[in-house]
């Protein structure tokens, strides 16, 4: 189990990470999730040992990691561009770590670990000859080759384009549950850390804002920032949120709430009414901005086959499970 | 802090090393000038600064310098455009060819221009013997060299595409190069000047040559005041005033350096073949290949000539001491000698460099340590500002009572020479080493590799060409090193360049015959050495 206790990190005097807690069990997946220059990949390197931490500790198993080298922790890192040895075929880069420790039959799990990413056959072949997909699944092999207590993964897809991103999520996700491999994710695109993760850790500005299962942060956001980087379209605040809530027949005190874009449905007849201001088709519905009464601007969606033009007026229903309430700051 | 206390202590060796060997011999040296019978006198090398001659000798080093620097980048320049950005039959060749003027000794330099201008040479009806024009002239030759490297590696990386760009926009060629390359390759053109300038303005043997009894610089007036006059306050005041010079000199080339790495981000599209445009580029290079090739030919063909006919006499006649006993020992010997000191300076400047070239790469974590890095990187590039003949001079008077009584050890010469290579190891070393992706090695670390096999996985399948290379270069450095062994070398053992600097020095046909023949068999042996290296295309050699 690896284990931050109030872990900060700084460069120069600079504070990078502020007092991070986590805590990571056996088996499981953790995103960290945050926008560039949060200090997510500070964090990562500070665990793969390659940042000094100025206070705080990080342990694994309870023993602490201080003065561990990065190559005596048992940690595996995976770089966003996979960083393989240009002069190594993939078989040698694959088995690099398994020479190191000398295991036997290292050829045989080589060629487990390349059917395991779906690579048979690649083993003669030179980096610099594979597409970019293929480079980070040689990445992913050789960092698994020696089972490593840990995997760290440093925006591991961000470099591919959108399709293998999204395709190699799901396969990432499902190589670590197969191998059974705790891992630690770093990635700024939520979708990412959704597919993959099970568990999530949101930074901000250096400091971990909140951290939990995953679908229980997206369902519940710490705060309004939180709500809006975790693709929350807006928040309301006060008597607005009170409105949305009631409308949606939850309790009904005033609150903050943040409403994801597919939350107001057009329908025939429904609790809030507004005027169109203005409509967007999209493959698979309408996208709608309305001014609500009583609330304000908000986003709204209409299926295909009704036709609200600007400046119409529509009723909608609230669905409750897109809205989620957040305590607000004060 | 802790990370401070580690860099300290992989310094440590170098550090050492630099401080017996190059601060202690320098700071004896200057104190030798300072200290009058036991006092501090500074006074007096006050005074030697208001000489009318000490005037003279630094307005000429200046001078000459920058005129040598001028001509090696006017010709160097469109050199380095013809063979970098165009392709032609027997580049390669060429290349190599211009790189070898730059390890040639000093003194053989020396004594080809002296064959070519002299009285009774070729081009001697121009009168250009014993004149500035002269020295200028050996100047640029060595210097050419380091432009076309420097330039050259520069504009093969250059992105070719805004140029493209600009054309696109109906400039013309001469104006695309006004407004899109020359300021890209501003960067370079200066640092490679700058440089330039320093190997100009601390000639020694080219000076000494070629300047006759009339033309003096900094460098070769150390020398004369240290070896003929006893003069050491004034030696030790031009010493002071070439160590202040060249430290300023070299902290603005350490700034330049940092605007453009040339390791980063480096295309290799495809050079054109040349065309009539390219005319500027091809008749500068046809320049650099005359100011280049004629001395090395009138070198060449005077050592074959035996009196009034052709053969190989003087050739025959290294196996003996010369004409009169020119020599204590036969040229052979000397040429054995040579080989033998260049290989200990060899491995002995590659242990250091690589020291120093790992401890200046590693990417630092805070300010401090950056600094602490910086400044070791500094102080590893002062030898080559730093007169060899002070260093030389500074070795005899230090390091000759115990504990460090090294005057007769057999490796005070190669020491010497490896302090004056270090800093062409470590600009040959460094940049390859800069270039890795750090995060190489730190994969390399999670999966389980310590410090050595990081280093064999990641930093030596990029390494193993450059420290070819960079052994190439320390050893001929020190083949052709002049400066500090002729303080050192005992007259028993001489190198190569002491034995032809005693046969110019000596009269009769035969010691001059022997001396061309010497040095054709010296410049041969670099070389030789030179081509090999260049074999290895490593980008940052001689690319300061």
């Amino acid at each position: 189990m690896l284990t931050l206790d109030d872990v900060s990190v700084a460069y120069d005097g600079v504070p990078a990470v502020v007092d991070a807690s986590l805590r990571l069990e056996d088996g499981h997946v953790l995103a960290v999730l945050g926008p560039s220059g949060s200090g997510k990949s500070t964090l990562l390197r500070a665990i793969a040992g390659l940042e000094p931490v100025a206070s705080g500790r990080i342990s694994w198993d309870g023993s602490d990691l201080d003065g561990v080298p990065t190559h005596k922790r048992g940690f595996a890192l995976m770089f966003q561009d996979g960083q393989l040895f240009g002069h190594l075929t993939v078989a040698r880069n694959v088995g690099y770590a398994l020479r190191l420790r000398r295991t036997p039959n290292a050829a045989a799990r080589v060629r487990e670990l390349l059917a395991l990413v779906g690579l048979e056959g690649y083993g003669d072949r030179l980096p610099a000859t594979l597409s970019g997909g293929e480079r980070q699944r040689v990445a992913l092999a050789r960092s698994l080759a020696v089972q490593p207590r840990l995997l760290l993964l440093d925006e591991p897809l961000s470099a591919l384009d959108a399709g293998l991103r999204e395709r190699l999520a799901n396969d990432l996700r499902d190589i670590l549950r197969e191998a059974g491999t705790t891992a630690l994710m770093v990635t700024h695109d939520q979708e990412e850390a959704f597919t993959v993760a099970d568990r999530l850790a949101v930074m901000r500005g250096g400091r971990i804002v909140q951290q939990g299962d995953i679908a229980a942060v997206w369902r519940a956001p710490a705060d309004a920032a939180t709500a809006l980087f975790l693709g929350y379209a807006r928040v309301l605040e006060g008597a607005a949120g009170g409105v949305l809530l009631r409308a949606a027949g939850l309790a009904g005190a005033d609150a903050a709430v943040a409403v994801r874009r597919s939350a107001l449905v057009v329908a025939d007849s429904g609790p809030l009414s507004g005027t169109v201001l203005s409509a967007r088709v999209t493959p698979e519905q309408i996208r709608l901005v309305v001014v609500v009464d009583g609330i304000g601007e908000l986003d709204a969606v209409a299926r295909l086959d009704t036709h609200p033009a600007t400046g119409d007026q529509v009723s909608m229903v609230v669905d409750a499970s897109r809205l989620a309430v957040t305590p607000t700051r004060h | 802090m802790k990370r401070i206390l580690a860099l300290v202590g992989l310094a440590a060796v170098p550090l050492a090393v630099l401080g017996v060997f190059f601060v202690l011999p320098v700071s004896g040296m200057l104190a030798e000038g300072f200290w009058v019978d036991g006092r501090f006198d500074p006074a007096a090398v006050a005074e030697v600064l208001t000489r009318p001659r000490t005037l003279r000798v630094i307005w000429f080093t200046a001078w000459s310098a920058l005129a040598g620097t001028t001509v090696a980048v006017l010709l160097g320049v469109p050199a380095a455009h013809l063979l970098h950005r165009r392709r032609f039959r027997g580049r390669g060749v060429l290349r190599a060819l211009l790189l070898v003027p730059f390890v040639l000794p000093t003194v053989v330099v020396g004594v080809a221009f002296r064959e070519l201008i002299g009285e009774a040479g070729p081009l001697g009806f121009l009168g250009f013997d014993g004149s500035a024009g002269a020295i200028i002239a050996g100047l640029a030759f060595f210097n050419v060299a380091v432009v076309i490297r420097a330039v050259g590696a520069a504009w093969e990386s250059l992105d070719p595409r805004p140029a493209e760009a600009a054309a696109a926009l109906g400039a013309g060629p001469a104006h695309v190069f006004r407004t899109v390359t020359l300021p890209a390759l501003r960067p370079a053109i200066v640092s490679a000047a700058s440089v330039v300038f320093l190997f100009c303005a601390t000639a020694f043997g080219v000076v000494l040559t070629l300047g006759g009894l009339r033309y003096s610089s900094v460098e070769t007036e150390i020398y004369l005041l240290t070896t003929n006059l006893l003069d050491l306050q004034a030696a030790a005041a031009l010493s002071i005033v070439q160590l202040l010079a060249i430290t300023a000199l070299l902290f603005v080339t350490s700034r330049l350096r940092a605007v453009a790495d040339p390791s980063l981000a480096r295309t290799t599209a495809r050079p054109p073949r040349v065309s009539r445009g390219d005319w500027p580029s091809l008749l500068a290079t046809l320049l650099v290949i005359v100011l280049v090739g004629l001395p090395i030919a009138a070198l060449v063909v005077g050592s074959l000539q035996v009196g009034d006919g052709w053969g190989l006499g003087n050739y025959r006649a290294l196996t003996t001491v010369g004409s009169r006993d020119a020599l204590l020992v036969p040229a052979t010997d000397a040429l054995v000698t040579s080989l033998r000191t260049a290989v200990d300076a060899t491995w002995m400047s590659l242990s250091l460099g690589l020291l120093v070239a790992v401890i200046v790469t590693r990417r630092s974590h805070t300010r401090a340590e950056r600094r602490v890095r910086g400044l070791v990187d500094g102080l590893f590039m002062l030898p080559l500002g730093v007169s060899a003949v002070t260093l030389g001079f500074g070795f005899l008077i230090t390091l000759d009572e115990p504990p460090l009584d090294l005057r007769d050890s057999l490796l005070l010469v190669p020491i010497a020479q490896a302090l004056v290579a270090l800093p062409l190891v470590v600009r040959t070393l460094a940049p390859a080493l800069g270039g890795v992706d750090d995060r190489q090695r730190q994969a390399a670390a999670s999966l389980g590799a310590g410090p050595l096999r990081t280093f064999v996985t990641v930093d030596l399948p990029i390494m193993w060409k450059p420290l070819l290379a960079a052994a190439g270069f320390a050893f001929a450095v020190s083949l052709g090193e002049f400066g500090a062994t002729s303080f050192l070398a005992r007259d028993e053992t001489p190198t190569m360049p002491i034995v032809i600097f005693h046969l110019i020095g000596h009269p009769g046909a035969m010691n001059y015959g022997m001396a061309l023949a010497a040095s054709v068999v010296l410049a041969a042996t670099t070389a030789v050495v030179m081509l090999a290296v260049e074999r290895l295309r490593v980008p940052s050699l001689g690319a300061f």
